[in-house]
């Protein structure tokens, strides 16, 4: 239970994990370097055996997603850590503290998919690890594991960060891949534009995300097998959550698959904070339908158990809401999250996520109907056709299908509450507003809102750094 | 048609099987088999986004069932498309209520209520009620995005047809969408209007109210209009329309897909080139001079008159001592009649449509190795050595853009300075007016490798035309003999300006042309010929029918001097103008939609123009003016009506065998090139020229058309006449310091044919050692074709 991989380092090591230094000292780019001997066969016969899952939030097979790449050249390499899920912070943490594990991981996918110029795509809200990884990049570089014949192979790699401009659907990896090519942040249209066939410059291209290629040099180090051996589960390795809301120890936690949530919250997490009731959880950030005690707290964290309960692991954020929560405020706040990032390309998600909001909004400021509810079921329905899981999208990217998780939740678990909103002409729990958007004091954090300054002491003894600001890098 | 017929699959559509070709989008497939997918952002002419979503449709594969949008998913073999299915209407339920939610409703005050897709489908398939009580989304509105065009963002549904057209069709991607989520918004970029000279097709292709156009705007209900169908005749390529009249008053165009000129699209001179027909400018009633003023008189009055004096001059002198010049903005009905008035009246050989700024006859009516303009299609490489299209030719420019960018054919543009094509041409090769002979000599050579490889290719069309008024009409006979002796089959497209001139010239108003394309066995003069016969006196009088030589020959001065001296004048005309200011009699005719016939276009296409409107006052087409003249010269034509002539064409021209009204009606509604079939009876053997060269001068003088300038009809057509750049001179930035020069500068260009002030303008498109003056411009003197200039800065 207490295996670290991916956040060893900085664990044991906390004040310089994100150096060269460090990174060659305690192993680092030995397992790049034997990727040269490897042909692309190999290594990805190799990464698909060990079973590893994209980390992204579609937990698709990465071995079998470097398998689907065209013969066309050249290809290209995106690392996705656009990482903008409400409740998502982990890549920050592997960005900011060990970026050199990132980037050997983007040397073996690389080498693995025949790329010779690779991008990190960062969001714009990350300035100091977008600092780190630049750095890194840059003694890299001075090392010769990065440029013209790396590590003096005759094989070269040009590694490239890029800055996002503030959208989170510049996560999704067709728009992620319009926007380094400098057009306007829209999912593109699958088919024909699978990245793996065509993708960046129209050329096969392998979106992976930050967590996941952070996990190839362990696996190359260890091998597939014992990879995939540490755990019981069918879900391989481990697996970065980040744990926030109402439990005493929010933060970033690495985590063999197969615990339970409630390991995770009462263990973990430290229990509910000032011991209130749980009431609700978002399993893996705000795309995810929601989970509720009575039902779910004994489920394991697998890939599989969580889609079979009719949601997702996703990225890995946990939110935890407490007996205080307003749960059409939870809602509301959530949908505007969607309904603020949509791009505005395609009709349901662009008109039914504002629609869903403002219902959301008058309901929660006491202006609500009793037929309310159902339309915004309905609305949903038309977004996401029978609200079902995984969603039958009407839309062209999952954003609008997203917005639509909290609205099951309030549909299946919470209704009751809704309707009392109606009834009451308002909202009664802490913080509610005569009208929106004036939150008062008392006012619970807003899920969306994390909070990541209390350092954790639990096995997986992984720290969220405090440092807010801009601290030097 | 084409040589490899795309694999057909079959799918099972709404139960009932289908063969279809394989990688055609659902959405097409089944319209061409009856059935309808409603669709707002799925545009036939454009490739598919998938946004609007309102074409959602269930499929079942072997890889199971899903919703997909019917646009954006291709057919596949043994596919089942269920477009009817509960889930499919639940979808366009939901799709119509979202974009129903924003939208204003205000159908009762908007152009579109009527003939509006969003209105239609919300109908059609619609939910019939919208729970939305929330506010809607306000925007200002309208708000004009260029002089022709404004935009109601309320109305709008967001399915980026316009921004798609200016960016993919038209390759001026002014309009684009700006912010994100609910307000996404389209919009001109700061300080840039949507000053595109396509932008009235964004307006037809809208569906919905949002983009409107000022000339029609609030004038009509689409339900009162009467809706007939024609051709432009305005652009040499005659892009088909419907013209669309309430009361007698033409409102608008749209343009109507013809697969073999247009693809639906029309230059917004074509479509919004119709105001000048209703101007009160127009003449209504013969004119005669008497004392030094132009008196109106009845037509007995006016046509006695002129029978005499063409009489008396004929009996004189004989008939060829009569010239005519003109008859290239009317019907091929009233070429002939012109063309018979000529030879069977009047008795002379002296006649021409083309005002000394074409190229020859023979050559433009050449029919061997002629391209047809969806050859651009079909070929690998594409030469444009001809004026710039997007000015000149908009119908082509979009053709060859489309060919280029979306087909992926090999385009070659040669131009004096930067043109409309440059950003998707393979190779562009710029030379300075007067050094075209010297640069193709160096093609085949290698001194151009690529351009020659190019070139070199089994199936290359070659465009020519004169790119300005520098380079003489024999360049474009040079280059096409060239390309034909480089690539392996090179077929020639000749353009020409004004729109029926192929017509005129099928119809034998060539001074070396009889009708049919026949070669005359005594030549005639042309017009500058004619010009400075009248001038000695050689000629007597001269018959101009829609011409302005005096504002359209690149040499003004032999027109006045020709005119001046001209014993007699006789003007059919639409307007008065600077020419027909020195005719004895002038007698208004019917202008375009007031007439009927057919016109051929520059691939040889021949279609039928219909009637819409009476001609105003007493104003008469040509052709029956012609017949009544002829009478009273006793040699009668025995023309009765456009219809008889037209058979009579059919019957005595061997080219135009079969064309008749009945048949382009019933049969031939997008137009038959002639000969409908049979062996081409004219062959040209151009020969490549050598000698002239790029003269040293510092400056050297490039004069070429612009789509706005001061013709006649556009001078009053309000909306776009405004539009015309006016009398300025474009040089490159680098000469300015040696002369003092700057922006805005007022300069004196002085030539040996004519001088004038202009306003300049610095412009990197323009080389260095080049003056670009638009030519025809209001307040801009005309500057002859001789290339050496002189620039003087008056300020």
């Amino acid at each position: 239970m207490s295996t670290l991989l991916i956040t060893k380092r900085m664990t044991d090591h906390p004040t310089d994990s994100h150096t060269i230094d460090r990174y060659e000292g305690t192993g680092g780019y030995a397992q790049a370097k034997r990727a040269l001997g490897l042909s692309r066969d190999e290594l990805v016969e190799e990464v698909k055996a060990s079973g590893l899952l994209g980390r992204g939030g579609a937990a698709f097979s990465a071995g079998l997603k470097w398998s689907f790449l065209a013969p066309d050249r050249p290809s290209y390499l995106v690392i996705n850590g656009d990482e903008s899920e409400p409740g998502t912070f982990k890549d920050r943490q592997l960005l900011e503290r060990d970026p050199h594990q990132m980037i050997e991981g983007i040397i073996i996918t690389a080498i693995a998919n025949e790329v010779h110029h690779a991008f990190v795509y960062i969001r714009g809200e990350y300035p100091k690890p977008a600092r780190r990884v630049q750095t890194a990049i840059d003694e890299a570089y001075a090392r010769g594991y990065l440029g013209r014949g790396i590590f003096g192979s005759d094989y070269d790699l040009e590694l490239t960060v890029h800055l996002g401009g503030g959208a989170y659907i510049c996560g999704e990896e067709t728009a992620l891949i319009n926007s380094l090519e400098g057009l306007r942040g829209e999912p593109r249209l699958k088919p024909p534009y699978f990245p793996a066939a065509k993708g960046l410059y129209m050329k096969p291209t392998i979106v992976n995300n930050v967590e996941t290629v952070s996990n190839l040099p362990h696996i190359l180090g260890m091998g597939a097998d014992s990879y995939s051996g540490l755990t019981d589960s069918a879900d391989t390795g481990t697996f970065m959550m980040s744990l926030s809301g109402h439990v005493n120890r929010p933060g970033n936690y690495e985590l063999p698959h197969g615990i339970t949530w409630r390991d995770l919250i009462y263990d973990i997490g430290g229990g509910m904070r000032n011991d209130k009731e749980l009431k609700a959880w978002i399993p893996g950030g705000a795309s995810a339908p929601w989970f509720i005690p009575s039902n779910h707290l004994d489920l394991e964290i697998t890939k599989d158990a969580t889609a079979a309960a009719g949601s997702m692991l996703g990225s890995g954020a946990v939110i935890v809401m407490d007996e205080d929560t307003c749960m059409v405020r939870a809602a509301e706040r959530v949908v505007r999250f969607f309904s603020h990032e949509s791009c505005g390309q395609c009709t349901p998600c662009r008109e039914g996520t504002t629609w869903m909001e403002m219902i959301l909004r008058r309901i929660e400021d006491g202006e609500g109907r009793a037929v309310d509810l159902d339309l915004l079921v309905d609305v949903s329905d038309g977004i996401s056709i029978d609200l079902a899981w995984p969603p039958k999208m009407t839309t062209i990217c999952p954003l609008g299908p997203s917005a639509v998780s909290p609205i099951i939740a309030l549909r299946d678990y919470f209704r009751d509450e809704v309707q009392e909103h109606v009834v009451r002409r308002g909202c009664w729990f802490p913080g509610a507003a005569v009208k929106s958007g004036g939150a008062s004091p008392q006012t619970p954090r807003s899920p969306g809102v994390v909070d990541v300054s209390i350092q954790g002491r639990s096995p997986a003894v992984v720290v969220s750094e405090g440092d807010r600001g801009e601290g030097p890098g | 048609m084409t040589s490899r017929d795309p694999q057909l699959v079959t799918i099972s559509l709404n139960g009932t099987e289908h063969q279809v070709p394989e990688g055609q989008m659902i959405i097409k497939a089944a319209q061409d088999n009856g059935t309808y997918i409603p669709r707002f952002c799925w545009h036939e002419r454009m490739n598919p986004v998938g946004m609007c979503r309102m074409c959602l449709v269930e499929i079942e594969t072997p890889r199971g069932k899903a919703m997909v949008t019917a646009c954006t998913n291709a057919v596949a073999d043994g596919m089942f498309v269920d477009t009817e299915s509960t889930e499919v209407k639940k979808a366009q339920e939901a799709i119509l209520e979202f974009l129903l939610a924003n939208h204003p409703l205000d159908c009762p005050v908007c152009d579109k209520g009527g003939e509006c897709p969003l209105q239609d489908q919300a109908l059609a398939y619609g939910p019939g009620e919208s729970r939305f009580v929330e506010i809607k989304r306000n925007y200002e509105k309208p708000i004009p995005i260029s002089d022709l065009v404004l935009l109601d963002r309320e109305r709008c549904i967001l399915c980026a047809r316009c921004t798609r057209f200016s960016d993919e069709i038209s390759g001026d991607p002014l309009i684009e969408f700006k912010d994100r989520g609910n307000t996404t918004q389209v919009n001109t970029f700061p300080d840039l209007p949507f000053s595109s000279y396509f932008s009235g097709n964004t307006v037809q292709i809208c569906p919905v109210g949002a983009l409107t156009a000022k000339p029609y705007r609030f004038r009509a209900r689409p339900w009162d209009l009467q809706k007939v169908e024609s051709s432009s005749m305005f652009d040499t390529a005659h892009p088909r329309i419907e013209i669309h009249s309430s009361q007698n008053e033409i409102l608008r165009y749209t343009g109507v897909d013809n697969d073999h000129t247009n693809h639906g699209w029309l230059s917004d001179k074509d479509r919004f080139g119709f105001e000048y027909l209703r101007s009160d400018k127009r003449l209504t009633r013969p004119l005669v001079k008497r004392d030094g003023e132009m008196v109106e008189v009845d037509w007995h009055e006016a046509l006695d008159m002129v029978a005499n004096r063409l009489a008396l001059i004929r009996s004189e002198d004989g008939g060829e001592t009569t010239a005519i010049v003109g008859g290239a903005h009317g019907t091929n009905e009233d070429a002939y009649a012109l063309s018979r008035f000529a030879s069977d009246v009047l008795g002379t050989p002296h006649v021409d449509v083309r005002l000394d700024d074409s190229l020859a006859s023979h050559f433009l009516a050449a029919t061997v190795d002629r391209a047809v303009i969806s050859d651009v299609d079909r070929a690998d490489t594409i030469l444009v050595w001809a004026p710039d299209l997007k000015e000149e030719h908009p119908t082509l420019y979009l053709r060859v853009r489309r060919a280029a960018q979306e087909l992926g054919k090999t385009l070659v543009v040669v131009h004096p300075r930067a043109t409309g094509l440059d950003d998707r041409a393979a190779h562009k090769l710029t030379y300075r007016p007067g050094g075209g002979f010297a640069l193709l000599d160096e093609f085949g050579s290698g001194a151009h490798p690529d351009i020659d490889a190019a070139l070199s290719a089994d199936d290359v069309v070659v465009i020519v035309g004169a790119p300005g008024h520098a380079d003489g009409p024999k360049l474009a006979e040079a280059v096409a003999a060239r390309i034909r002796d480089l690539a392996g089959r090179a077929r020639i497209l000749p353009l020409n300006s004004r729109a029926n001139t192929f017509g005129a010239l099928d119809m034998g108003l060539a001074p070396d042309l009889e009708p049919g394309r026949v070669a005359r066995k005594r030549p005639g003069k042309d017009t500058r010929q004619i010009m400075e016969a009248l001038d000695k006196g050689e000629i007597r009088a001269l018959v101009l029918v829609g011409a302005d030589p005096v504002r359209d020959m690149p040499d003004p001065r032999v027109a006045a001097e020709g005119l001046l001296s001209a014993e007699y004048v006789v003007a059919i005309d639409l307007f008065h103008n600077e020419s027909n200011a020195h005719a004895d009699v002038i007698l208004p005719a019917a202008g375009f939609a007031e007439k009927e016939g057919t016109v051929t276009n520059l691939e040889g296409r021949v279609q039928k123009v219909n009637r819409v409107r009476p001609a105003p006052g007493f104003a008469r087409s040509d052709w029956s003016i012609l017949d009544d003249l002829a009478a009273r010269m006793d040699a009668p034509l025995g023309l009765v009506s456009e219809e008889k002539i037209a058979k009579e064409i059919s019957e005595n021209v061997a080219l135009y065998a079969g064309v008749t009204h009945d048949y382009l009606e019933w049969e031939a509604r997008d137009g038959v090139v002639v000969p409908i079939e049979g062996s081409q009876p004219f062959e040209y053997i151009p020969v490549a020229l050598k000698g002239s060269s790029e003269p040293g001068a510092q400056f050297v003088l490039h004069s070429a058309r612009t789509m706005y300038d001061d013709g006649v009809r556009l001078r009053f057509s309000p909306s776009l006449h405004p539009l015309a750049p006016g009398a300025v001179a474009h040089l490159n930035p680098a000469d300015a310091p040696s002369i003092g020069l700057s922006h805005g500068s007022t300069v004196r260009v002085t030539t040996s044919q004519g001088e004038g002030e202009f306003t300049a303008a610095l412009d990197e498109g323009t080389p260095p050692g080049v003056v670009y003056v638009p030519f025809n411009q209001s307040g801009g003197a005309s500057l002859g074709s001789d290339p050496v200039v002189r620039v003087k800065v008056l300020t």
